[in-house]
């Protein structure tokens, strides 16, 4: 078995047992990017020279020393490109760290190289990027879910150890359950945001792409913690999150909101999470029905409060200071033909959707509102955890579609996140971790917990991957 | 007919604070265009804000100042619009829950007060346009008045006032020259009796505080004439023509922005604790009104030093600290130079200086001599005097000499004296200065003379 195809833990138990080098590790995930990511194409950016002198100089005994790890192309690294798979920061280079890459740093990891993504992480396919599409390592012909479909298929394709995603409405968790992997979204706050380039402000975050929870639980734990320079990010101790691996889940109550389980949710992709489900009970867990009577307006609500901070938090990109700048006449004909040639269909869209939610006269009825029921979907959440300690729910209504099935009808596309969208609005945590298959394509299993509820979710996802064998299956590419 | 003048006025004051206020980077004055930057205040990917302490603290202590109601939470919002100088082309500021409002400037009440980022400044060359970014980002307050100002004398009454007021709270220096004082107005006319506002016309670039008051005059003139003429009085935006002395169109209502203001998810909203304000108002300045009052009441100075002193609150805290026993004697030393605070001069050297000549130990022209000693070299006038041998005989026995040898060396003024003629005894006074060598003291002089004169002795 190649280097490449190793877990977070498996590989530094054996740099640490001195079995290997942190050079070796690098070099084989990179032949492995050679041999594959012409049919893949996960990554948009590698510098294979740099990542080696990373390795050799790696220090094996830090929690991170010589784990390769890709980045989405969102998160700026000092020195590297960060398009968030835009034309519109074609040369741009990155002046700055962002918090997590100080992290990963100083944890002694490698960082290997930049994946591909649903421009500035707008979309459930990857299919947005301005670069080309992505690739589901278990079937070409079909995407890679998104927006952080680079980042997911990189680690199913073992195209590296594991990968940093970003999540606003289901961005890390989706594309891991159509990859066959795992993928934690933290609760908001619990990771700086800083240097990571906005969507939508109030629903960010970053967070781990792996192959198995416990590799989910160690990159945590780089990643987790105060960061003075973003406001939102708490300022509360962060624990070993792998003293949460090797527990049982007996007595746990587990909550399954019979909203989740609709028409339009895929019949055999129920019935494999109802499988995981009795796997849970049978493991010792409580199942509880509980009602999140808010969840049908959980799109909608989405589609107002985030495309109206992706509004403002786009309008930095106008070819005045960095990026791409296409000349005007006079500087609104620049800020127009800037922003025309830069940004995607999928972009201008929501910029318009979010604009016309924030404008005088339909502020109250959209913006205003959705941030009503955005409360109301918190507090569903809210109740539910009094009856429970985690929710389970599928992560996606149906398995990764094929390429172009979706792309020409936005709405059918958001429904993609359905499942994934209230976990950001509320603020709380979720990780979806592979639970079967079908049609032989990955189905993924989502535990919900509450605000800063991380070690309960890991928990159960462990207990349950440590019953099961699904996150050994392996794309044969 | 007649009409009546309505104005309000919007203030921006930037905040005395070291950095910006979302990032470390330092606010100087005068530094080499885009030499004060980051990537948070240059607006690049992926940055967030982190708020200014102390920007919040001064704001809050000019809403204490005023007479403001404190805010015990407030919350930043973004202001939506497209500018070159606007490096996120979104601009925080605060929308509904500002830190402070109401509150007054003398007779004038304030609508609000609120925090924002300030932006950069453009520069147009032959066929490029610039951009220098280290302005962008300092705070800048926003202070909003009611529309009850009534005469363009009045606006420029409540902008010196305001100016003296925020300079005094160490909250601003207000230098319109740096641009650290801004204004906008407001303005409309309306037929005396009537009790709805006309249409109102926003003034955009008043430079300095007369320049305000030229511009409303200018305005409010111009649209009189219009409605005397009947014409109708368009709400839109105009630029004042500093160089031509009039107002002309920048924007007319149709083009107004809409800037589609939404609560900043970057930024928690702050809370003001008891503790917090409490300790704020601590650091609560006496209004320069109330101080000018107390200058004249406790201090007896005319009403005309006390305005003098208390305009730069600085020299007044120095005029304070060297008041002493002769006040009025201190305040006309402080008023000889333009800031005493400029120059090495120590309120207590003052002190010691003006209470030398009280005393009689140096006269009032050598005072003038040791004073210009003190701001060549900020020595303590005690050390000038004994260095120069200024101070003046008091010595009965030395003085009685001097005037023994006068009176023997000029008889004919001892006769004028004794017939007489009272005012030959200044000459002889002025040969016992000559023979001290200036150090006498006149008065001793003049009363040992006297005595010597009238007692027949010689």
């Amino acid at each position: 078995m190649s280097l490449s195809a190793l877990t977070i833990h498996e590989t530094r138990d054996r740099l640490r047992r001195g079995d290997i080098t942190a050079r070796q590790v690098t070099q084989a995930v990179l032949d492995r990017i050679a041999a594959v990511d012409g049919k893949v194409q996960a990554y948009l950016w590698l510098n294979p020279d740099d990542a080696l002198r990373q390795a050799a100089a790696a220090d094996v005994t830090k929690p991170l020393g010589g784990i390769p790890v890709a980045l989405k192309d969102v998160i700026n690294v000092t020195g590297q490109p960060c398009t968030c798979a835009s034309k519109i920061l074609q040369g741009y280079i990155a002046p700055y760290d962002a918090f997590v890459v100080r992290q990963l740093k100083a944890a002694g990891a490698v960082l290997l190289g930049r994946t591909n993504m649903d421009e500035f992480a707008m979309g459930s396919s990857t299919e947005n990027s301005s670069w080309g599409t992505t690739r589901n390592p278990w079937d070409l012909a079909r995407i890679p879910g998104g927006s952080s479909g680079g980042s997911a298929a990189a680690v199913a394709a073992d195209e590296a150890i594991a990968a940093l995603g970003s999540d606003t409405g289901g961005s890390i968790r989706q594309p891991a359950a159509l990859c066959g992997c795992v993928g934690f979204k933290p609760t908001y706050g619990r990771v700086s945001r800083y240097g990571l380039v906005a969507f939508a402000s109030s629903l960010d975050q970053i967070g781990p792409l792996t192959k198995d929870v416990r590799d989910c639980a160690m990159l945590l734990n780089v990643l987790a913690g105060h960061d003075a320079l973003d406001s939102t990010s708490v300022p509360r101790p962060v624990p070993d999150y792998t003293a949460a691996l090797g527990q049982d889940v007996k007595g746990l109550r587990i909550g399954l909101p019979k909203e989740y389980f609709i028409p339009g949710l895929d019949q055999e992709v129920e019935a494999t999470v109802r499988a995981a489900v009795r796997q849970l009970e049978s493991l010792g867990a409580e199942v509880v029905e509980i009602s999140l009577p808010h969840s049908e307006y959980a799109v909608a609500v989405y589609y107002l409060i985030a495309t109206a901070e992706a509004s403002a938090n786009l309008a930095r990109f106008d070819g005045v200071r960095y990026g791409l700048r296409v000349a005007g006449d006079d500087v609104n004909d620049l800020y127009g033909n800037t922003r025309g040639a830069g940004f995607g269909p999928e972009v201008k869209r929501r910029i318009i959707l979010g604009t016309y939610a924030l404008s005088a006269g339909y502020y109250d009825a959209y913006y205003l509102r959705a941030q009503k029921v955005r409360t109301l979907i918190r507090q569903d959440f809210a109740t539910a955890f009094q009856k429970c300690d985690v929710i389970v729910t599928p992560t996606t209504p149906e398995v990764a579609f094929k390429a172009g099935e979706k792309s020409a009808d936005p709405l059918k596309m958001y429904l993609s996140d359905i499942f994934t969208i209230s976990v950001n609005l509320a603020g709380i945590c979720g990780i979806s971790v592979p639970c079967g298959f079908v049609r032989k394509l990955p189905v993924g299993l989502q535990i919900i917990g509450p605000a800063f509820g991380e070690e309960s979710v890991l928990r159960v996802a462990h207990a349950y991957e440590q019953a099961t064998a699904w996150h050994k299956e392996r794309p044969a590419l | 007919m007649n009409y009546e003048t309505v104005i309000g006025l919007e203030v921006h004051v930037q905040i005395k604070t070291r950095s910006k206020m979302f990032c470390g980077c330092a606010t100087e004055f005068g530094a080499a265009p885009n030499t004060r930057v980051c990537p948070v205040c240059l607006g690049y990917p992926g940055v967030l804000p982190v708020l200014n302490e102390e920007a919040i603290r001064k704001t809050i202590l000019a809403g204490l100042m005023l007479g403001c109601t404190i805010a015990r939470c407030s919350k930043w919002d973004r202001k939506n619009y497209f500018y070159p100088d606007m490096p996120k082309n979104y601009q925080i500021s605060q929308y509904d829950l500002p830190l402070c409002t109401g509150g007054a400037v003398g007779s004038i009440r304030l609508t609000r007060i609120h925090l924002e980022e300030d932006v950069a400044k453009s520069f147009h060359f032959a066929t490029t346009s610039g951009v220098d970014f280290n302005r962008a980002g300092t705070p800048l307050m926003e202070i909003v008045s009611e529309p009850e100002i009534r005469s363009p004398e009045a606006a420029f009454a409540y902008l010196t006032a305001l100016k003296e007021i925020l300079v005094a709270g160490g909250i601003s220096d207000c230098d319109m020259e740096k641009g650290q004082l801004r204004c906008d107005a407001n303005i409309s006319v309306r037929p005396v009796g009537q009790t709805k506002f006309g249409p109102k016309v926003e003034l955009k670039n008043l430079n300095t505080i007369s320049g305000v008051r030229r511009a409303l005059a200018y305005e409010a003139q111009r649209q009189m004439t219009a409605l005397q003429k009947g014409e109708q009085i368009a709400q839109e935006t105009r630029r004042w023509d500093d160089d031509a002395g009039k107002t002309v169109v920048m924007r007319t209502k149709e083009y107004a922005h809409d800037y589609r203001y939404f609560p900043e998810p970057d930024l928690m909203p702050v809370v003001i604790s008891d503790a917090w304000l409490a300790e704020i108002r601590r650091d609560l300045k006496e209004l320069p009104e109330a101080r000018r009052r107390r200058f004249v009441a406790h201090y007896g100075l005319p009403e005309y030093d006390a305005g003098v002193l208390v305009a730069n609150a600085a020299v007044a805290d120095f005029f304070e600290k060297a008041a002493g026993q002769n006040p009025k004697a201190v305040a006309n030393w402080i008023m000889s130079v333009s800031d005493i605070t400029a120059t090495p001069i120590q309120p207590a050297h003052l002190a010691e200086l003006v209470a030398a000549i009280e005393a009689g130990r140096i006269s009032s022209k050598q005072g003038k001599d040791v004073w210009a000693e003190m701001l060549a070299t900020g020595q303590p006038p005690g050390a000038i005097i004994q260095k120069k041998g200024l101070a003046q005989v008091s010595d009965t026995g030395a003085l009685e000499a001097f005037c023994d040898q006068a009176i023997a060396a000029h008889p004919k003024s001892v006769a004028d004296y004794r017939a007489g003629n009272t005012a030959a005894i200044n000459f002889l006074k002025g040969q016992v200065m000559k023979l001290s060598k200036g150090k006498a003291n006149p008065q001793l002089v003049g009363e040992i003379l006297a005595r010597k004169l009238l007692g027949g002795e010689s």
